[in-house]
């Protein structure tokens, strides 16, 4: 068997050095399979890794991108830590773009000077009401919360589809399945920063999701609050033991996350899209589970995971577009990347070893341990 | 007898072996002779088991060599000892219930023979030893002993030339304890070896030629028990001289207001693994020790969990008291707020988080503390910092460094943090379960003392644990948990050690009448 055992002391050399292999290594791998596919090799991972980086616009895009990675991979880390398994952030996204989207088209102009904040609330009460779900059915019956909330993200595309169809949908549309276009006050603008000015398609999103990530660290580490949610993953008895109630901690991950997906799902549609469409996001409440486990359940290195996915999916769609490369070979390198990048801080933290006793146990084990 | 009895059966030499840091089995030296049935002798913590699983191939040594009939030897695994003639019963047994007592030993016997076949064997080899045994019972019907038989006769079955136990009588009454060994002796006769694990200096008197005691992982000596006290051995033991004299002094205070106490409580069984408990009632009063004793798997985590507050929200009976006041529903934070502390048994992932460091285990029970936690709900690292540093000096817990994971201390030393951790916020009650459970002998003096200390503030303390000399020395009085009933509790002055065996085997009768 090959067994993983925590290191003693992990130098902070490593810490640094092993991501840069990891890099590396997936550079030497991912230029193998381009040049077996035919492809200049140098060129692809220039695409990959420069291209997007190259011009200012491009790098506001990045953050961009990253933005409700960011929003909804801070929301997870708290679920995450809480051994709360959330697989529906998708959902929850969905849902909080409908809960903001209903107020943005359906407020009364008179109360526009509060658009942002009631979408801002709407959004997140619209993300936390799906995720209720999964919380209700898991304290009062036990059941799994991956499922559900897997299960409920489909619900949630189908609501959604059925809403830019039927109800909501603009009747000058000539008959496309989208909503209106939102009012003005419901739009959240470019960011504008001093000196550069503006960066490509960057707006002030970046900033909520930013202080997301710093109050989502202050929290897990500095209250009570937080120490509940981690004591409660790692050692549920010892919660009990404290007197942690293992329904209020359930309740608090699986809503902050759903308020988060669905805050993401509000600064999306606000921000880069403008109404509602049948679909909204690229997967966003899937990569971002990702983006949680690459940060190592720290919300504070959520941005550095986000930045480093959003760049990979960048970088895969410009190689795309320059090269002709197919999207699934873009997928495999991403692929790559992703899975050396968590392979190198496992074996950071953990010492692997081939247990060659164990396996002979384990082939003698039929009559050893009857 | 055998005729090359100057050859050892089976030898260690210079036997070591460490788990990261610790170093379990330290240069052991050790001789097993045919037809001898030899002990090995320790605390818990002592390195016995460590040892008996190099044996029988589970964990090899760093350092050292087996000889087998004076033959170097390489015992790989389990099958190599088997094959060699080593038999092993573990204390925790690996039976299927549902399968008959024939059906678990096929299991274990090589491919090829029938059920018939077996049942014969079992039939025979069982009257051979005198252990009766229904081939076709079902595994799950029979007694804890009964089980132990089972287990036995499978090892016999294969012919061993060494038997290990591991702790045989640990969940035997002294009566079954007995006729366990009545078979040993009887396979000692027919030349088989056995080395018997324990720490019940009586057993080893009674059963055993030779004992080799072992001592923090280190052999203290191999000597002739028989030829040796008891007292003698407990000190080679524990390694100093003991002293009986340090019983609880009396109750001091007025023993008319009960501080504590359970009322008729029922809980039934959560799983089938668990023990329902029945109708318990047990009161405490200022200053008085009262002990619960009893084999594991009576009950003891389920009413350790309804004393603590831990199992509010399941079907609880009856009603939980302390100063007169219900507080059946109250969770472990607000008992905890009313100056109640409990320690359970199990330290990991129970008492304490092992991947947190002790700082964030200092909080565990005293967030309701403000210094530690504001009423904003912020933490002050820096204050629970003071206080795992204050629980670490004061009850001399050794650690790696400062603040390191609990997961990185010794059991001994995290014992006395965890003890430590609520007895630093001077309690009124303490419920606390095996209090001194692989703690060295110094530590477990001081956690007594610090335990009688609490008890001249008027404090109440309710010990549940197995070992019954620390009950013995400590609470003023004791009862027995059996199967999930309560005895009615004995002075301790009227109790003696074979008294409460009688009453942990479900005779309490017995006892209470012949104490009246």
């Amino acid at each position: 068997m090959i067994r993983l055992s925590p290191r003693q002391n992990v130098s902070p050399n490593h810490l640094l050095l092993v991501p840069v292999l990891s890099v590396l290594l997936s550079i030497c791998l991912g230029g193998m399979i381009f040049a077996a596919l035919g492809y200049n090799a140098l060129e692809a991972l220039y695409q990959f890794f420069v291209a997007p980086l190259l011009r200012p616009d491009q790098i506001g895009n990045l953050f961009v991108k990253a933005c409700p990675l960011i929003i909804i991979g801070t929301g997870l880390v708290f679920c995450y830590r809480a051994n709360i398994w959330n697989i529906g952030a998708e959902g929850q996204l969905i849902f909080g773009a409908l809960g903001a989207g209903w107020i943005a088209l359906y407020l009364p102009e008179s109360w526009h000077f509060m658009m942002l904040p009631l979408m801002i609330l709407g959004g997140m009460i619209g993300g936390a009401l799906l995720a209720a779900v999964p919380a209700f059915l898991k304290t009062r019956f036990q059941t799994n919360e991956i499922l559900v909330s897997l299960m409920l993200t489909y619900v949630a595309g189908l609501v959604i589809d059925w809403l830019v169809r039927g109800p909501w949908r603009d009747p000058l549309s000539f008959g496309f399945p989208l909503t209106p276009y939102y009012p003005d006050a419901a739009l959240i603008g470019k960011l504008s920063l001093p000196v550069i000015g503006k960066l490509g398609q960057l707006h002030w999103g970046i900033l909520i999701a930013v202080g997301i990530s710093a109050l989502g660290w202050f929290i897990l580490s500095l209250t009570l609050a937080g120490f509940r949610v981690r004591v409660s993953g790692d050692a549920p008895r010892a919660a009990r033991f404290a007197g942690f109630s293992p329904t209020i901690v359930t309740f608090s991950v699986l809503l902050v996350s759903g308020a988060l997906a669905g805050l993401a799902g509000m600064v999306e549609v606000s921000a880069n899209i403008g109404q509602l469409q049948p679909h909204i996001s690229f997967g966003y409440g899937f990569t971002a589970i990702i983006v949680a486990f690459l940060a190592r359940l720290n919300p504070a290195a959520v941005i550095l995971a986000a930045l480093i996915v959003a760049l990979s999916e960048l970088g895969g769609d410009s190689a795309q577009i320059a090269m002709g490369i197919p999207k699934v070979v873009t997928g495999v390198f991403k692929g790559i990347l992703l899975f050396m990048l968590l392979a190198g801080e496992t074996i950071t933290r953990y010492e692997l070893s081939l247990d060659m006793r164990m396996i002979s146990r384990k082939m003698s084990k039929g009559d050893a341990d009857v | 007898m055998s005729p090359h009895r100057e050859i050892p059966l089976l030898s260690g030499r210079r036997i070591s072996k460490r788990f990261g840091t610790f170093t379990a089995n330290d240069d052991i030296n050790f001789d097993i002779h045919e037809g001898e049935i030899h002990a090995l002798l320790g605390e818990n913590g002592a390195g016995k088991s460590t040892f008996v699983k190099l044996v029988y191939g589970l964990l090899s040594p760093d350092n050292g060599q087996f000889l087998w009939h004076g033959t170097p030897v390489d015992i790989s695994s389990p099958q190599a000892a088997r094959d060699m003639g080593i038999g092993m019963v573990f204390q925790h047994f690996s039976l299927f219930d549902v399968l008959s007592v024939a059906e678990n030993i096929q299991l274990a016997l090589p491919a090829g023979l029938s059920l018939r076949e077996v049942k014969e064997r079992v039939i025979t080899v069982s009257a051979e030893y005198g252990m009766t045994l229904s081939p076709d019972a079902r595994v799950g019907d029979l007694s804890v002993g009964e089980q132990q038989r089972v287990e036995i006769l499978r090892c016999l079955l294969q012919d061993p030339s060494l038997l290990i136990l591991d702790e045989p009588t640990s969940v035997l009454t002294p009566q079954e304890a007995e006729q366990l060994f009545a078979v040993l002796r009887r396979l000692r006769d027919d030349g088989c070896a056995i080395l018997f694990i324990s720490h019940k200096l009586d057993e080893i008197k009674a059963l055993t030629s030779k004992a080799t005691i072992l001592r923090s992982g280190k052999k203290v000596v191999t000597c002739d028990s028989a030829s040796t006290s008891a007292k003698e051995l407990a000190e080679l033991m524990v390694g100093a001289a003991l002293d009986n004299s340090m019983r609880t002094p009396p109750v001091s205070h007025s023993e008319a207001d009960s501080l504590f106490c359970l009322d008729q409580v029922s809980r039934p069984a959560a799983t089938p693994f668990a023990t329902g408990l029945k109708d318990i009632s047990l009161s405490v009063t200022h200053g008085e020790i009262l002990g619960i004793a009893g084999i594991a798997g009576n009950g003891q985590t389920e009413l350790m969990e309804v004393l603590s507050g831990e199992a509010i929200g399941d079907a609880i009976v009856g009603n939980v008291m302390l100063d007169g006041v219900s507080i059946t529903e109250l969770g472990p934070d607000m008992r905890r707020q009313k100056g109640m502390r409990c320690v359970p048994e199990e330290r990991n992932g129970h008492g304490a988080i092992v991947n947190m460091s002790l700082s964030e285990n200092a909080l565990l029970t005293a967030s309701h503390e403000s210094d530690n936690v504001s009423a904003s709900g912020l933490v002050s690292w820096a204050k629970c910092r003071a206080l795992s540093r204050k629980i670490v000096g004061s009850y001399d817990v050794r650690t790696p460094h400062q603040d390191p994971v609990a997961g990185s201390l010794s059991g001994g030393n995290l014992q006395k943090f965890l003890i430590g951790r609520e007895m630093m916020s001077r309690p009124r009650l303490l419920i606390v379960a095996q209090p001194t459970w692989g703690v060295d002998i110094g530590a477990a003096q001081a956690i007594r003392a610090a335990m009688r200390h609490l008890l001249e503030d008027g404090a109440a303390i309710i010990i549940i644990s197995q070992d019954l000399e620390e009950l013995l020395v400590m609470s003023h009085r004791i009862c027995v948990l059996n199967q999930g009933q309560l005895s009615d509790p004995l002075p301790t002055r009227d109790v003696t050690a074979e008294s409460i065996g009688l009453m942990m085997g479900g005779m309490a009768n017995a006892v209470v009448e012949r104490a009246v």
